[in-house]
């Protein structure tokens, strides 16, 4: 199966294939799903360039204060508090979501379904436009006057609501325009995944043939769904008191801006869920491919994933717990927020009685995935102290609460992303990636990864507090060894950054040069690796029919160790 | 040119109308959410009575009475797209965008009367919420009319009947959000 | 199925009419002026009416179950948005704690120590 097949090869690069087209309307105005995924792809990894370009020159700044950073220049506090929001924003709604539910659902859902296409292509491709924009007009706020919205990526009012306060009255009302326009683009495009996955799948998949990551795409579409109307009601309000000056976030005049914080993370923990739980799925698909086992546990894992779903609901409030809620609240959400821990614990056991006696090859993307357990085990493993109130009460807003959410969405946003695009690549563009610098990145981006964020615990503990421009203003935290943590951090960063130059080059390379893949290298079961790679406009020739679960590795009936899901017997 | 995804129905549900349910779901949460933060805010705020004592509300009632009647003329469309009778469809579907600018035209004419006595959307954060919701509410109303027209014409022609069915629910559920916010903002005094 | 349509159509009249009188139920109840009764009148009939149009007009009883199911989900999980954000926004105190915003709001400033420091540092300290 490892040799390409004949027919329907490219002949010069992954690009090329089917009928001519004119390059907008076969790049830019397509309806096929995989290069709508691809759009979505490129542009989320662009905008991861922009946000990690970002966090270099506030840490910069943080490490070495009032000097001048190299391709920025002096950091104001306004540019500071500029960057820091909008690489929280630009991370979680313009990479995160971007490259793990739409890149990878669009590619992935129409071909691990058996289907053709999504149900509605051309909303597919309008969800994408609208997404496009959405980001221009993020970006276009640091063109404005006043600069780019400096009140943190949760935007509370006051600040976000008075230009007075905020000193961006341009940049914010941008800043919350660009959001709600990308929300109207996963609602559209969420509803396409969900149909898709529920409607169009081959004939004989049952609900229990579905393989995981699809599901883990559903049920954070639905999740995305239902959390987030009561933000966009939210948004609307803050645009108007922002923009003709009601009073809905305003308590001189009667307002609340504590029904904000409640507004913002009735969306904002669910949605930790909506892209952690796509990275689970990707995960799942790698280690079993690569242990040759059967995932331990299927059933469990998809209630468990509904279960979480659920659960996220009921949450949120332990962000708001230094906010004056009220402290009999407190307690509820104590309780939820310790009892989340216990799905996503048992995902975690899921995945290593997976690996039990499995037998194990440590190719680039399973040791992406790999990392993706253990990593997230770091990040799990410090929220517990933050939901309980009475310890977060000391650690809100610290280093400590920055290094534990790195720990969750480096791993779900970064990890997860270079384990899919890793093992899918030779599907997305026909060709192997190269092993060896894939190693060599895996390493470099990891080892570094955990000197950025370790000091940061450190200096958490240490008292050290979020959002501050400059700590030489606070002698308790100006000494010389908090500083050098800092500038380690930085250092690692710098480090981490110049690893990803690495992966670029390995994927621009191997897109054009790669040794061919054929349809099957990694010999996995799921209905993607039947198709040619890359797939054509439609997928198949022949739509696929399915026969048996995802999973069916080693199965003791067969000779081979891997049975795919089409094949009849 | 529709792909063969869009023609399968493995949930037991023809893909448009599974689709459409769940842009009810999402709409819910969104009108839910504005009307929760709406209801803790008045419960809260016992003044807001002598402010929701100006609205009007024979034009409140006027309005639901318009949508209570374009929902039964948008499901009346449905009955004879189930006929196959397009023409009859299309003819009802028109009656509905009648009954909604029917709708738009009478809101219109409230909110000037209100504005030009003075309730304007800063004036109190009653008005705030009244404007917002109205106004979203109208908007719904205006695109689901322009949505209504398309598929309108198309069955007219005997085509995309099965849009019909569709574009008749997301109406009804705009209907029903205003049976709610009508003794929400008109009749609660 | 034509039976059945036909019953359909019969229905929509019908319940076109309920509609419009549990409209004039609404409207006249509240005008008694007695709480209970505007409450019931108004509300209650609003989430029969609701009712009704989803039942009849929509057809939500004749989609597959987990239709009715998400709707009914995403009803609750605005509930327990309403229940769980209340508290704060509606009380204003509880044992032993207070929120009072104007205590915050008109407090006089604290004093600035700052002004001296030519740096402008040293303002937050300790």
């Amino acid at each position: 199966m490892a040799e390409s097949i004949p027919h329907e090869v490219d002949p010069a690069h992954g690009d090329h294939h089917h009928e001519d087209q004119g390059f907008v309307s076969k790049y830019l105005l397509s309806t096929d799903h995989k290069i709508i995924a691809m759009q979505y792809m490129f542009t989320g990894m662009l905008m991861a360039v922009i946000g990690g370009f970002m966090s270099y020159v506030f840490r910069m700044q943080l490490a070495f204060p009032g000097e001048s950073v190299p391709l920025w220049g002096i950091v104001t506090p306004a540019n500071y508090n500029a960057l820091i929001t909008n690489h929280g924003t630009i991370m979680i709604f313009w990479v995160a979501m971007p490259v793990l539910i739409a890149a990878f659902g669009n590619y992935l859902i129409p071909l691990m379904v058996g289907a053709d296409d999504m149900v509605f292509p051309k909303l597919n491709r309008l969800s994408y436009q609208i997404f496009l924009i959405s980001a221009l007009v993020l970006l276009s706020s640091y063109l404005v006057e006043g600069g780019g919205f400096g009140g943190a990526w949760t935007s509370y009012p006051p600040l976000s609501a008075k230009s007075q306060y905020n000193l961006t009255p341009a940049g914010a009302s941008l800043w919350l325009l660009a959001v709600a326009l990308e929300f109207v683009a996963f609602l559209l495009g969420g509803i396409n995944f969900i149909t898709t996955a529920m409607n169009s799948r081959a004939p004989g998949m049952k609900l229990y043939d579905i393989p995981m990551v699809i599901w883990m795409i559903v049920i954070a579409s639905i999740l995305f769904m239902v959390s987030v109307g009561p933000l966009i009601a939210g948004a609307i309000m803050l645009f108007f008191d922002q923009t003709i000056g009601t009073a809905f976030f305003d308590p001189n005049r009667g307002g609340d801006p504590i029904l904000w914080q409640h507004l913002f993370w009735f969306f904002g923990h669910p949605e930790v869920y909506v892209v952690l739980l796509p990275a689970v799925g990707i995960t799942a698909e790698i280690i079993t491919v690569f242990a040759r086992k059967k995932l331990f546990a299927y059933k469990t894992v998809l209630h468990t994933a509904v279960g979480t779903g659920v659960l996220s609901f009921t949450v949120w409030a332990h962000h708001q717990f230094i906010a004056g809620i009220d402290p009999r609240m407190a307690h509820i959400f104590t309780l939820t927020t310790l009892l989340i821990s216990i799905p996503i614990a048992e995902m975690m056991f899921v995945y290593i009685a997976t690996l039990y006696g499995g037998s194990i090859r440590l190719a680039t993307p399973m040791l992406w995935a790999l990392a993706f357990i253990g990593e997230f085990l770091i990040g799990g493993v410090t929220g517990i102290f933050l939901g309980a109130s009475g310890a977060d009460v000391y650690f809100h807003d610290t280093y400590f609460v920055l290094a534990h959410f790195h720990y969750t969405f480096y791993p779900i946003a970064i990890i997860g992303t270079f384990a899919g695009v890793s093992y899918w690549f030779p599907k997305m563009f026909g060709r192997m990636m190269n092993e060896t610098l894939g190693k060599i990145h895996f390493w470099g981006s990891i080892i570094s990864f955990n000197f950025i964020f370790i000091p940061l615990f450190v200096l958490g503990t240490a008292g050290q507090h979020r959002r501050i421009f400059d700590f030489q203003n606070f002698p308790a935290l100006a000494t010389p060894e908090l500083q050098q943590l800092r500038i380690l951090a930085t250092m690692s960063l710098v480090v981490m950054l110049g690893f990803q130059f690495v992966w670029v080059y390995n994927f621009i390379n191997s897109m054009f040069r790669g040794p061919k893949a054929g349809k099957n290298p990694w010999k996995a079961n799921t209905l993607e690796w039947s198709a040619d790679s890359p797939p054509p406009h439609g997928n198949w020739p022949e739509l696929p029919t399915v026969y048996r679960p995802p999973y069916e590795y080693s199965h003791p009936d067969r000779e081979e160790d891997y049975w795919p899901q089409h094949l009849p017997n | 040119m529709r792909p063969i995804a869009t023609t399968r129905s493995a949930s037991g549900m023809p893909t448009g109308l599974l689709a459409v349910w769940w842009v009810v779901a999402s709409e819910i949460v969104i009108f839910g959410g504005l009307l929760a933060s709406y209801l803790m805010y008045r419960l809260s705020h016992d003044s807001w009575s002598e402010q929701a004592a100006n609205t009007n509300t024979a034009i409140g009632a006027t309005n639901t009475f318009v949508l209570l009647t374009s929902s039964f003329l948008a499901v009346s469309a449905h009955a004879a797209a189930e006929k196959g009778d397009g023409k009859k469809a299309a003819r009802y579907l028109w009656y509905t965008i009648g009954g909604a600018a029917t709708f738009v035209a009478i809101k219109s004419y409230e909110w000037y009367t209100e504005i030009s006595h003075g309730f304007t959307i800063t004036s109190n954060t009653f008005w705030s919420f009244y404007y917002t919701a109205a106004g979203i509410h109208a908007l719904h109303v205006i695109a689901g009319a322009f949505i209504m027209a398309i598929v309108a014409r198309e069955a007219a022609k005997g085509l995309e009947l099965h849009r019909v069915e569709l574009i008749g629910i997301y109406w009804h559920f705009v209907d029903i959000v205003w049976i709610f916010l009508f003794p929400l903002l008109y009749i609660a005094k | 199925m034509s039976e059945q349509e036909h019953e359909h159509e019969h229905n929509y009249g019908k319940v076109y009419l309920i509609l419009l009188v549990l409209l004039a139920v609404s409207i006249l109840g509240p005008m008694l002026e007695i709480q209970v009764v505007t409450l019931i009148t108004a509300f209650g009939i609003a989430g029969v009416k609701a009712l009704l149009v989803a039942r009849k007009f929509m057809h939500i009883n004749e989609a597959p179950k987990f239709i009715s199911y998400l709707m009914t989900t995403c009803l609750v999980f605005m509930m327990l948005f309403f229940a769980g954000v209340s508290p704060d926004v509606m009380e204003s105190s509880g044992d032993n704690w207070k929120k009072n915003l104007k205590m915050w709001l008109y407090s006089p400033p604290p004093a600035h120590h700052a002004s001296h420091d030519p740096e402008g540092h040293g303002s937050g300290g300790h």
